[in-house]
C-alpha cells in the first residue's frame, strides 16, 4: 500500500451526481456517509471499488457511491458480487443488502456467500420491515409486530442475523447502530482489512414504516446501558459509569455490576473476537439487553476466491495441456487422408 | 445394414448399428466407445448414442438397470446414431426385454446365454426363458456362454469370479471384432496404458478379448465377416466428440480468441454437467468454474463476471433456465455480454432428465418479465456444438448482449467425429472493453456503435469509467436511472433493433438437397442428423424434396422468406408440440406451414420422417 501516485481522496470523491432519495431522517444517510468517508482511508484506488446491492430502499445504495456499482435483482446481490469478487480479486467489492433482501428472498445466497468465504463486505441494512414496498413484516421482523401484512401481529418468529451469519460459519460478524456513524466507520474499514466474507449489521431506524425500533438500544437516554461495545482483547464493561460488565454463568451470560455483590473488574469476561469456537460469539451476536455492537467475531481463515486463484496456479504448472490446441489435439486422433 | 456386392472375399456393408446392452456394471459404454473408436480409426464415419438408466444404482439385473450404447458406421456420411439396430448384444435378459423392440425381424441378436438364469428371467420380468419360447423366433440369435467362456480363458490370472466377470464385456466385442473385421489393436492397446499400474487387469481384459474373437471366427457366427470400408470424409485429422465436451471446447477457443479469461457459473442439472465437468477440468487457461449455490446464483455470479470483464457464461437445462429467466432479464437490461447454454430435455417441470426434447424454444425467446430480447442460437451436431459455442460468445461479447445457445440431451450426449480445429482457425472476436483514453469528454455506460448499437464495457478498476448499472430503466446514452414513459419506450425498442440488427453479422440460411420445388422440410436445432438423412436420400431418388435448418433463431437469417417462397409446401418438423412452427406463422404469417411433431422424449426416426414426406409428396 505505499504506492506514491495514490490519489488522496475525500469524502466528495465518492458522492455521485445522483440525488440521494431516501427519505429524510433514514438511517440510509448515515451509512452512507460512513461509507464516503471511511474509502478514501483504505488505501484504494477509487475505480477498485465495487457496491452490488439487491433490491429495497437500502439497494439504492450503489447510484449514490461515485465507483462502479451494479443494482442487480431481488436477493442475488451476494451472488453477482461473488462473480465481480472471482473474476477480479483486486477489487474491493462491497455488497447492500436488507434484511428482506438477504433473509429473504437471497437467504441461500446470504448464506452460501458466507460458508465460502470471499473476500466480500456486505453491509446488512436490518430495519425490521420491508421499506420500499411499504411496511410488511420482514424475516427480522419481532413476534406481535403490526405491519401491513400483519394487521393483528406478526406471528413468524424472526431470523437473528448474527445468529444465522455465524450459524453459517461467518468469519466476521459485527453490528453498528444505524446512528453512529464514527463506529460505522471504524468497522467498515475493519471489514474491508479481513480477508474474507464480512458481514456488518447496521440496526438501521426506519422513519416512515418501524420508526424507533431500535430506540430501546440508540434512544440517548438509554445507550449507554443498553450497548455493549465489544473490542477485542477489552473487557466487556459498559454502561453510563462504565460499571456494569459481562460474565459467564453457567451457559449463559449474565450482566454484572462491578463493585456489587464481590464483582470485581478482573471477573469481566475479555473479548476474544479471534476465538475459533463460535460458541461465545453467537451468544454476544444473540445478546438483547445490552445488544453487542462492534465485532463480534473475526476469525481469519484462507478465503475462498485466494482457494481459486492457488487452484488455477497450480493447475498451471501440473497440468498436462498448455494450451487449448493442445488440449484439442490430444487422446485418440487419427487421420483422413 | 445395408448390403453391397463386393469383389472382396468379405461381404461389404454400407453401414451398421450395432447396440451394446447390459447391466449398468456391465461396462457397455466402454464397450461402445471401443468399437467406435476403433471403427474411425478405420476411416469410417461414425455417431453414437449412450443410454443410461434413470436409476443411478438400479438393482443388478432389472430392467432399470439397464445401461446402453448404440452406434452407427458407415462407408459414408453418418449423421444418425441411427433407428434400428442390426446387430444387438445383450448381456442378460433384462437387456434383452429393454432393447427388443428396437431391432427388426431378421436383425442380429448376441445374447450370453449364462446370464438367462431363471432368477434374471423373473427379474426382467419374463414368465418364461425366452431364448426357448420361440419368441425370439423371427431374428437370428447367437446364444454364447459368455460368462463362462470369460471365466475359463481368464483363470489363470488370478483374478477372484467378480473381478472375472468384468471382462465379460470384452468377450463380447471380441465377437463383434470379429463379426466386422476389427483389429484389436487399439483396445490392447487402451487397456495397457490405461491400467499401466494393474496387469492382471489388463491381462485379464485382453485375453477375454481375444477369446471372444477366436471363439466367433472357430464357430463361424456368420457365413463370413463383414466388412465397412473407409468412409470419404474431408483430410484431416479427426477426434470423436461428444455435444457437451464440444460445447466446454467451443468456450475455450473463444475464451482465448477474445483474450479474455473464461467463467463458468453453474449448477448441476442432467444434462447440462458434462459442461461443468469438462470446463472444471482446464482451470489451467485461467477458466474460473464456480459451481453455485442453485441456478440463479449461477447466473448472477456470470453476471457479475461479465460485469468485472470476463467471458462469462452458465450452463442449464430447461427448468434451471426456468429459475434464471429474472437474471437474464437483468443482463439484457444492463447489456452485458453473457452466454446461457441450454442443454434441452423432456418437460415441463423435472420431466424427462435424461431424454431429448426441443422444447424450451418458446422459453428461450420469450420467458422472460417485460419485453426482453436476447440472441438465441442453436446447434445442430454433436461436433458443431464447438462451433455454436464460440459464435453464442462472439455474438455476445461484440454486440453486449445475452446469448441463449440451445443444445439438447441427443446432441450433448451424442457423439462423431469431428475435424480437429485450432484457436488460429477461428474467426476474430472484437470485444468492447475500452479505457478511459478512448473516451472523449465525460464517459456514457450507454452510448452506442452505430452499426452494432453495442454499448461499451468499461469494467471495474479502469480508472475514470465509474459508473453504475442496474436492473431500473436505463436512459439512453448517460445511462441514469429513468422513468421518463418515452424513454422506455425508446429504450425498449433500441434494445430490440440492437438484437435485430445481430441478423447483420450471420450467415444466410442455407437450403440441402432442392433448391426450389414441392417440398420444403424445416428444422432447427439438434434434429438435424435425422433431418439430413432423410431429405438427402429422398433428394439423391430425385424427389423435389429441400431442408432449411435453423440455427440462428432470434434474429433469424435475412434470407427466410427468399427461401420459402421457392417451395410450395412448407412443413415444420421440431421434437414439441409445434413451437418453431407458432414462431413461423407469427413471422413469416404469409406462408403456409404443416407440421410433423415427436414428443416422445426420443429423436426422430428417419423411416417415419420419409414416409410423412412421401405421403405429402404423394398427396399433390
Ligand atoms: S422507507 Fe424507511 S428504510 Fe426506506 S428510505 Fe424511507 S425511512 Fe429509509
Amino acid at each position: 500500500m505505499t504506492d506514491s501516485n495514490m490519489p488522496v481522496y475525500t469524502y466528495k470523491d465518492f458522492a455521485s451526481d445522483q440525488e440521494v432519495r431516501w427519505c429524510p431522517g433514514c438511517d440510509d444517510y448515515v451509512v452512507l456517509k460512513s461509507i464516503q468517508k471511511a474509502l478514501p482511508q483504505m488505501g484504494r484506488r477509487k475505480e477498485e471499488f465495487v457496491f452490488i446491492s439487491g433490491i429495497g430502499c437500502s439497494s439504492r445504495f450503489p447510484y449514490y457511491v461515485d465507483t462502479y456499482g451494479m443494482h442487480g435483482i431481488h436477493g442475488r446481490a451476494a451472488a453477482i458480487a461473488t462473480g465481480v469478487k472471482l473474476a477480479n480479486r483486486e477489487l474491493s467489492v462491497w455488497v447492500a443488502s436488507g434484511d428482506g433482501d438477504s433473509l429473504a428472498i437471497g437467504g441461500n445466497h446470504f448464506i452460501h456467500l458466507i460458508r465460502r468465504n470471499i473476500d466480500i463486505n456486505l453491509i446488512l441494512f436490518n430495519n425490521e420491515i420491508y421499506g420500499l414496498t411499504k411496511g410488511q413484516f420482514s424475516p427480522t421482523s419481532l413476534m406481535g409486530q403490526k405491519t401491513k401484512s400483519s394487521p393483528y401481529g406478526n406471528i413468524q418468529p424472526p431470523f437473528h442475523p448474527g445468529e444465522l451469519a455465524i450459524g453459517s460459519s461467518s468469519r466476521f460478524f459485527a453490528r453498528v447502530p444505524g446512528g453512529n456513524t464514527k463506529m460505522q466507520q471504524a468497522v467498515f474499514i475493519e471489514a474491508e482489512k479481513f480477508k474474507g466474507t464480512s458481514i456488518v449489521e447496521v440496526l438501521q431506524n426506519c422513519v416512515i414504516f418501524n420508526d424507533g425500533a431500535f430506540d430501546k438500544y440508540t434512544d440517548r437516554a438509554v445507550k449507554d446501558d443498553a450497548q455493549l461495545y465489544v473490542e477485542h482483547g477489552k473487557p466487556m464493561i459498559f454502561g453510563k459509569n462504565s460499571d456494569k460488565g459481562i460474565v459467564l454463568d453457567g451457559l449463559k451470560l449474565k450482566v454484572v455490576t462491578i463493585g456489587e455483590d464481590g464483582v470485581t473488574e478482573d471477573d469481566i469476561l475479555v473479548h476474544d473476537a479471534k476465538e475459533k469456537d463460535t460458541t461465545l460469539h453467537l451468544m454476544l451476536a444473540r445478546l438483547h439487553m445490552p445488544v453487542v455492537t462492534g465485532i463480534i467475531r473475526a476469525v481469519e481463515e484462507k478465503t475462498y476466491d485466494e482457494l481459486c486463484t492457488e487452484r488455477i496456479e497450480q493447475m498451471k504448472s501440473q497440468a498436462k495441456f498448455k494450451s487449448v490446441n493442445e488440449l484439442f489435439a490430444s487422446g485418440e486422433t487419427y487421420e483422413v487422408k | 445394414m445395408t448390403q453391397e456386392n463386393s469383389s472382396l472375399d468379405k461381404q461389404s456393408v454400407k453401414d451398421v448399428v450395432i447396440r451394446f446392452v447390459g447391466d449398468s456394471g456391465d461396462g457397455m459404454q466402454l464397450t461402445g466407445t471401443q468399437f467406435s473408436t476403433t471403427s474411425a480409426l478405420l476411416g469410417n464415419d461414425i455417431a453414437t448414442f449412450p443410454n443410461y438408466p434413470s436409476e443411478i444404482r438400479a438393482p443388478q439385473g432389472t430392467i432399470y438397470g439397464v445401461s446402453g450404447f448404440q452406434v452407427h458406421i458407415g462407408e459414408s456420411a453418418i449423421h444418425t446414431p441411427g433407428d434400428d439396430v442390426d446387430v444387438l448384444v445383450a448381456m442378460n435378459p433384462a437387456a434383452l426385454k429393454v432393447n427388443i423392440n428396437a431391432v427388426q425381424p431378421g436383425k442380429t441378436i448376441i445374447v450370453d446365454s449364462d446370464s438367462f438364469t431363471s432368477k434374471n428371467i423373473e427379474k426382467a420380468g419374463y414368465k418364461e426363458n425366452p431364448l426357448i419360447t420361440g419368441e425370439l423366433d423371427s431374428f437370428v440369435v447367437i446364444e454364447a456362454p459368455i460368462t463362462t467362456l470369460t471365466r475359463e480363458a481368464i483363470k489363470d490370472v488370478g483374478l477372484n469370479k467378480k473381478a472375472m466377470d468384468r471382462s465379460k464385456n470384452m468377450f463380447a466385442l471380441g465377437m463383434v471384432y470379429w463379426m466386422f473385421t476389427r483389429p484389436l489393436n487399439h483396445t490392447i492397446e487402451f487397456f495397457k496404458k490405461k491400467f499401466s499400474n494393474k496387469p492382471m487387469v489388463i491381462e485379464a481384459n485382453i485375453k477375454a478379448l481375444k477369446a471372444g474373437y477366436n471363439f466367433a471366427q472357430t464357430l463361424e457366427l456368420m457365413p463370413s465377416p463383414l466388412v465397412v470400408l473407409p468412409a470419404k470424409m474431408r483430410p484431416g485429422t479427426y477426434r470423436i466428440i461428444n455435444g457437451n465436451t464440444a460445447t466446454a471446447w467451443g468456450f475455450l477457443a473463444a475464451a482465448e480468441k477474445s483474450g479474455l479469461d473464461l467463467y463458468l457459473g453453474s449448477y448441476p442439472i442432467t444434462p447440462a454437467t458434462d459442461i461443468l465437468h469438462e470446463l472444471v477440468k482446464h482451470l489451467q487457461f485461467g477458466v474460473k468454474a464456480f459451481q453455485a449455490e442453485d441456478e440463479i446464483a449461477g447466473i448472477s455470479s456470470t453476471i457479475g463476471a461479465s460485469f468485472a470483464g470476463k467471458l462469462a457464461i452458465t450452463t442449464t437445462s430447461g427448468p434451471g433456465l426456468a429459475l434464471k429467466s429474472e437474471a437474464l432479464g437483468l443482463a439484457v437490461m444492463t447489456e452485458l455480454p453473457i452466454v446461457v447454454v441450454n442443454v434441452q430435455r423432456g418437460g415441463p417441470s423435472t420431466g424427462l432428465p435424461t431424454k431429448t426434447e426441443q422444447s424450451d424454444l418458446l422459453q428461450a425467446l420469450y420467458g422472460r418479465n417485460g419485453e426482453s430480447p436476447a440472441i438465441v442460437i442453436a446447434a445442430s451436431t454433436p461436433e458443431n456444438c464447438f462451433d455454436y459455442a464460440f459464435e453464442a460468445s462472439k455474438l455476445a461479447l461484440e454486440h453486449m448482449t445475452p446469448v441463449i445457445l440451445l443444445t439438447d440431451g441427443y446432441i450433448a450426449n451424442g457423439s462423431a467425429p469431428w475435424k480437429i480445429k485450432k484457436v488460429e482457425d477461428m474467426p476474430d472476436i472484437t470485444h468492447r472493453q475500452i479505457t478511459a483514453d478512448d473516451v472523449e469528454g465525460e464517459f456514457e455506460p450507454y452510448s452506442r456503435d452505430k452499426d452494432t448499437l453495442a454499448r461499451p464495457w468499461a469494467i471495474p478498476g479502469t480508472p475514470g469509467l465509474e459508473h453504475r448499472i442496474g436492473g431500473l430503466e436505463k436512459a439512453d446514452i448517460t445511462g441514469n436511472v429513468s422513468m421518463d414513459p418515452r424513454n422506455h419506450e425508446h429504450m425498449t425498442k433500441l434494445r430490440q433493433a440492437k438484437v435485430d440488427k445481430v441478423a447483420d453479422s450471420i450467415p444466410d440460411l442455407k437450403v440441402e438437397g432442392a433448391q426450389e420445388g414441392d417440398l420444403l422440410v424445416v428444422g432447427w436445432g439438434g434434429t438435424f442428423g435425422s433431418m439430413f438423412t432423410a431429405v438427402n436420400s429422398m433428394h439423391e431418388e430425385g424427389k423435389s424434396i429441400g431442408l432449411a435448418h435453423f440455427n440462428y433463431i432470434n434474429p433469424m437469417p435475412k434470407n427466410v422468406e427468399d427461401v420459402f417462397s421457392k417451395f410450395k409446401k412448407i412443413i415444420v418438423c421440431e421434437l414439441n408440440n409445434g413451437q418453431f412452427h407458432t414462431v413461423l406463422n407469427a413471422k413469416f404469417p404469409k406462408f403456409e406451414y404443416m407440421k410433423y411433431n415427436k414428443i416422445q422424449g426420443l429423436p426422430f426416426s428417419v423411416l417415419d420422417l420419409i414416409n410423412k414426406f412421401n405421403q405429402i409428396l404423394d398427396n399433390k
